[in-house]
């Protein structure tokens, strides 16, 4: 890899954007400052020492009320709180504000800018012919991912003021919101994979830790430490992805591979399998078959941060990833096709289990999985710009459909905690009629709801339709039609993962109806008592929710299709063009791929008819009146219990991976081969041979001359014999 | 500040220096023993300061040669070459290259935080205990710049007994049985190395007295294929793969660090491993390059290296005793330097000289924690802990430092050497590095599990929930906190340690793939071994 000089003659380098390091730098700085307010205290207890009540508050949180029986209005605020919430939003707002300065700078540009603008820092590690730079790529691609995390970023950390405030481990939840920011961006940022990959791994760090952030609870850190070795799994495969291109490519560059994979034999094993083992690591961390287990652990973490890193950003790395990588996929049809695959079984795999979780976050994660799913299938069929638009408005619905359950959520504790009630606060078989409590979640979460469900106008309809569309347009055509995938020819797959894209548009209107419905309407079941304490969330927390609601609602004119002309026609996709156009382009293949603008129509009829089916359907079947309280609920049986049971994955997991490994190092490696054979025979074994032989040598030495003479008989007499029968 | 260096004529006594000053202070304590009558607590305070000064002294003064040695040069650095013992042929010859720079830098500036770390744990004969510290580590200095093999042989001896001797007296429950396994594993490798080096100095002496400098030695072999070139190199490798320790010479390592006090798991652990792979870097290798690049004898040595990674990983992540599960880590972080060493690329090769550094750091740190803990709990039973980071959060959050470094998180020096490792050997050796790699799997699998259990979970015993108020102290911290910053900064800026080793790297590399061409172009060579 070239040590990219300061690239002097780039237009960009005369603006801001030369100081776009300042952009990751600011949440580092916030991480370090946040963190050692938390040491500090720690170190210090002063007289509002927050560790007495500490154990119970944590508790309380995690599961509502278990042990609560400290004086339930009395919160034990940490003494730095009002110096953290400054710091934790305020490095983000900042770092958003430079973002925004330089995406201006970028806009205004006289011509398009087709040269990322790459700017190194210091080289990180140079050994032999490779050569590693610290170093940031601003384009197109990394601006809108820039956009994202800190735009969302800044409201999540925002609404985290109002959600976290009164814990005693404020401090250290900043620091680590901080941190993750600051890898989110090295990873959207770095202008090579190693790079990535240190934000790669430094996101899956920080969720891990926000994830077991009460870690007093076993299971929460159970779900961390589980988060972050599924990644690691996922991992593995983007590090071979780097070594097969560093032996081959001789660098690791998004530049240097991008023009070194332009001249690979199209569809070659070399560019196949680099795609393959990228994909291994986008499964990884964006949660889909067969590592998407970790994603709903993941919820055990504070709800803010499952909207953050398990919603908006973290898990959508897998998809930016690919973008990425556009080229090197768009010369690998099958790992397309694969691409797709996975993601569009994921996407329905996911959503039959949303249709019957209870637990309000648990829906919502496994939307996440479901709409990951739907991403993987756009960036796989080569329709890289579709895969980013619907990274961009799921940000905007999916972080309002959380923080709303958040807000949710924290009336539902406050509810519980005020009457010290052991209830769960997250059942949603415990909520019900919160439309009157709350109207304002309660509205936005239905727009949150229909844009996720594909309804116009609303972001999410244009994005999946794109997705949808586009997949249908490549079934004739394109690179990956005429690839053959475990030997059924593309076309027929790709049909395939468009009527699999249809199923889970279908459930996804279920599923969020269903929680919309159980939550929202009919009667309430939180208890008497308790209804009375629920009410709307501080504006702290609202605020940033209507900042969402806007987004979701108007998102998708980002890019409205070409078809219907005039405002904000395409432009995201134009925007995009210089990154991610070459690959687009090569996975349209020679002939290119054309749709008339009557299957257009149709295609758009069958979508808006799937979503509405789903709502509809869910309307009428589902009766909120007729549930029960979580308590007296029966128990499922049959499918019911399967899917609420997640197909019994996990268990599946547990009995054919986890336990085997960890009884055949206990037994066969530890006890048998390093204690039993190496140790017991050959190291004690010699022990005792040595031990024998000086036995057998102290009883020759006995004294007793008749035995000498013997010995010195047998001697001789083999002496002889030896000789003689030689 | 290399004017300064030139101006003193620093590379031209430095290095015995540094030999003998740790002698002197040994000597020191072993006086102040015999002339002052003090109580058990006054001796051990008096004995470990003088040592902990010592020590200082020892590191301040060996951190001249950052600057003062040309490691881009071909020729041995701060060269000393003086006549020992002639009639055997045997002299004082010490010199280093920018390897050997950072292994003498590592000890000297850890050697000060072992002392730090046994600070009051050690208050049985305190005198006798850090005397041995000191010669134990004139010994591993002596390996790490001698240029005679006779004087290296010696050196390397001088350091199996003051361990030998600290496992015995100061370690745990099994001591004895743990100090004899290390003893007699140790010694079975090294006196078939001590023969295999009187061979050479012979074959080296054509007859006359034998030699034993290392660069006669070095021509000799690269000159002609030497008598038994294959049994030679065997000795030598049996003596480094003990002591790195390669699968199946291991078992010696987790009861020897389990049994060991915290100084020793910490110079164990951090240098003396170490030992083990610079042998292979300095003396095994190049002297017989052909033998360690046969097909076979590699192909042995490879497999045992991978075997070791993800062998040592796994039976880690069953480990009930912290420092058990350390040690087996520790036979899979010595495995990829073993890969980076016979995967022979400049960047493998430099990727297992940064491992050798990380893992003294972070394994070092690692065992300092532990013994931090175990003076406060008595126990380093996994299961016996559980929410300490309730009641102990600076402990916690050092804990956790280190356990990432130790995983190989990216922006940690754990990362930079096993991704150079890797990156390196997959070019030669695609196969065995992508087994290697599952590693970061179970990397991740044993220490994360092992800290939930220990830092995290609720706290509900009470002898946990008893340490409230005893979190570190400031020596404590104190100690801790450079091997933290030397981990951030080996992660985020490695280059000028990499800068350091790149031409002694890139030699060895060329100088073996010459050998290796050379040896072929002359094939068959007649009669083999």
């Amino acid at each position: 890899m070239q040590t990219a000089p300061l690239v002097t003659g780039h237009p960009m380098s005369d603006t801001i954007a030369r100081f776009a390091w300042l952009i990751p730098l600011l949440p580092l700085v916030g991480f370090a400052l946040n963190g050692l307010l938390s040491l500090h205290a720690a170190a210090h207890p002063g007289p509002a020492d927050p560790s007495g009540s500490d154990d119970d508050h944590d508790v309380a949180h995690a599961a509502p009320a278990a042990h609560d029986h400290d004086d339930a209005h009395q919160v034990a605020r940490h003494p730095s709180a009002g110096l953290v919430s400054l710091i934790g939003p305020g490095v983000l707002a900042l770092s958003f504000a430079m973002t925004l300065a330089v995406l201006y700078q970028f806009g205004i540009a006289d011509q398009a800018m087709h040269e990322p603008y790459v700017l190194t820092l210091f080289q990180w590690m140079p050994a032999g012919k490779l050569s590693i730079d610290v170093a940031f790529q601003i384009d197109q691609l990394s601006l809108v991912m820039m956009s994202i995390v800190t735009g969302i970023g800044t409201l999540i950390h925002i609404f985290s003021v109002g959600y976290m405030r009164d814990d005693p481990g404020y401090p250290r939840y900043f620091a680590y919101l901080n941190l993750f920011i600051f890898f989110m961006l090295l990873l959207v940022m770095g202008a090579n994979y190693p790079l990535m990959f240190v934000g790669w791994e430094g996101v899956g760090l920080c969720s891990y830790l926000l994830i077991g952030f009460w870690f007093s609870d076993k299971s929460n850190a159970d779900a961390g430490k589980k988060a972050f070795i599924v990644n690691r799994i996922g991992d593995f495969g983007f590090l071979v992805a780097m070594f097969l291109m560093f032996a081959n490519f001789g660098t690791l560059s998004f530049a240097g591979v991008e023009s070194a994979a332009a001249i690979v034999p199209m569809g070659g094993a070399l560019v196949t399998a680099i795609c393959l083992f990228l994909f291994l690591g986008a499964t990884g961390k964006s949660a889909q078959i067969p590592l998407f287990v970790w994603l709903p652990d993941a919820m055990a973490g504070p709800t803010p941060v499952s909207a953050l890193i398990h919603a908006a950003t973290m898990v959508t790395a897998g998809v930016y990833l690919i973008a990425r990588s556009a080229v090197l996929f768009s010369m690998a049809p099958v790992a397309q096709l694969t691409v797709a695959v996975v993601g569009a079984l994921t996407a329905v795999f996911a959503a039959t289990i949303g249709l019957k979780q209870w637990d309000i976050k648990k829906v919502l994660a496994y939307s996440t999985v479901s709409q990951l799913g739907y991403m993987f299938v756009g960036v796989g069929v080569g329709a890289y710009s579709a895969g980013v638009f619907h990274l961009m408005t799921h940000a905007f619905f999916k972080a309002l459909l959380f923080l709303g359950s958040g807000s949710v959520i924290y009336a539902m504790h406050k509810a519980y905690h005020a009457t010290h009630s052991p209830e769960d606060a997250q059942d949603m078989r415990n909520m019900g009629g919160l439309r009157k409590r709350m109207p304002v979640t309660f509205v936005l979460m239905w727009i949150a709801t229909f844009s996720i469900a594909g309804i116009p106008p609303f972001s999410g309809f244009f994005s999946k339709d794109e997705i949808l569309g586009a997949v249908f347009a490549r079934t004739h055509g394109s690179t990956l039609a005429e690839a053959q995938w475990l030997g059924i020819p593309g076309s027929l797959v790709l049909y395939g993962v468009y009527v699999l894209g249809l199923a889970a548009a279908l459930m996804t209107a279920i599923y969020m109806t269903r929680l919309m419905l159980y939550t929202f309407h009919g009667p309430s079941r939180t208890g008497e008592k308790e209804a009375t304490h629920l009410k709307e969330a501080p504006w702290i927390m609202t605020g940033p929710l209507v900042v969402l609601g806007v987004l979701s609602a108007v998102g998708g004119f980002a890019n409205v299709p070409a078809l219907y002309g005039g405002m904000g026609s395409q432009l995201l996709h134009s925007w995009l063009e210089p990154v991610l156009g070459r690959g687009t382009e090569i996975s349209l293949g020679t002939e290119g791929v054309h749709l008339s603008h009557a299957t257009e129509y149709l295609l758009i009829g069958v979508a808006i008819a799937i979503a509405v089916i789903g709502i509809v359907f869910a309307w009428l079947r589902l009766k909120p009146d007729a549930l029960v309280p979580a308590k007296s609920a029966p128990v499922e049986e049959g499918l019911e219990r399967t899917l609420l049971h997640k197909w019994y994955v996990d268990e599946a997991y547990a009995r054919t991976v986890v336990q085997p490994t960890l009884g055949i190092s206990r037994t066969l490696l530890w006890k048998g081969i390093d204690a039993g054979i190496i140790d017991g025979l050959l190291v004690n074994g010699s022990a005792l041979l040595v031990r024998t032989v000086g036995w057998v040598g102290s009883q020759l030495q006995s004294g007793r001359v008749g035995t000498y003479a013997w010995v010195l008989l047998m001697g001789v007499l083999s002496v002889l014999s030896a000789f003689s029968f030689r | 500040m290399t004017k300064f260096l030139v101006g003193i004529g620093y590379n031209g006594w430095i290095l015995p220096v540094l030999l003998v000053l740790p002698l002197v202070g040994g000597l020191l304590l072993v006086l102040h023993r015999c002339t002052q009558r003090q109580d058990a607590d006054a001796a051990m305070r008096s004995a470990r300061s003088i040592a902990f000064w010592i020590f200082v002294a020892e590191a301040v003064l060996s951190i001249g040669l950052w600057w003062s040695i040309d490691t881009v040069s071909a020729d041995w650095q701060a060269y000393v070459d003086v006549a020992w013992i002639p009639q055997w042929g045997a002299r004082f010859t010490v010199g280093i290259d920018g390897i050997a720079l950072m292994l003498i830098l590592l000890t000297t500036l850890l050697m000060p935080l072992a002392v730090l770390g046994s600070w009051t744990s050690i208050r049985v004969n305190p005198h006798a205990f850090y005397t041995l510290l000191l010669v134990l580590t004139t010994g591993m200095l002596g390996v790490f710049m001698a240029l005679d093999l006779a004087f290296f042989y010696v050196m390397w001896e001088v350091m199996l007994v003051p361990m030998y001797l600290i496992i015995g007296i100061w370690g745990g429950q099994r001591r004895l049985y743990a100090s004899i396994k290390f003893f007699i594993y140790t010694m079975v490798g090294s006196l078939l190395m001590l023969v295999a080096i009187v061979s050479l100095g012979l074959q080296a002496g054509q007859g006359g007295p034998p030699v034993f400098s290392y660069d006669a030695i070095l021509a000799l072999t690269r000159a002609a294929p030497v008598v038994g070139s294959y049994w030679l190199f065997g000795a030598f490798a049996l003596a480094f793969a003990v002591k790195v320790p390669m699968f199946p010479f291991h078992t010696w390592l987790p009861d020897a660090h389990v049994e060991a006090p915290t100084a020793g798991s910490v110079i164990l652990a951090a240098i003396m491993l170490k030992m083990g792979t610079f042998g292979f870097v300095r003396f095994a290798v190049p002297l017989f390059p052909d033998v360690a690049m046969d097909p076979t004898v590699r192909t042995i040595i490879l497999v045992l290296a991978v075997i070791g990674i993800v062998y040592g990983a796994l039976v880690a992540l069953v480990q009930p005793d912290f420092k058990k599960l350390v040690a087996y880590s520790s036979v899979s972080h010595l495995g990829f330097v073993i890969l980076g060493i016979f995967a022979m690329t400049v960047e493998s090769m430099q990727g297992a000289l940064m491992v050798t550094i990380s893992h003294g750091i972070s394994t070092g740190a690692l065992f300092l924690l532990i013994g931090m803990i175990y003076e406060r709990r008595h126990t380093r039973q996994i299961d016996d802990f559980g929410g300490i980071a309730k009641v102990m959060p600076i402990f916690a959050v050092f804990l956790t430092v280190v356990s990432l470094s130790a995983i190989g998180v990216p922006g940690t020096n754990g990362f930079v050497g096993e991704f150079l490792v890797l990156i390196g050997s997959f070019p030669t050796q695609p196969y065995y590095t992508v087994i290697a790699a599952t590693s970061v799997v179970f990397a991740a699998a044993y220490l994360l599990w092992a800290v939930q259990r220990i830092i995290y979970n609720p706290l509900v015993k009470p002898e946990n929930a008893a340490l409230k108020g005893n979190d570190l102290n400031w020596r404590e911290i104190g100690l801790l906190t450079p091997l933290v910053i030397a981990i951030l900064w080996l992660g985020v800026y490695p280059k000028p340690v990499l800068n350091k080793t790149e031409a002694a790297a890139d030699r060895l590399v060329r100088s073996v793939e010459a050998a290796r061409m050379g040896s072929m172009q002359q094939l068959p060579p007649a009669g083999g071994r």
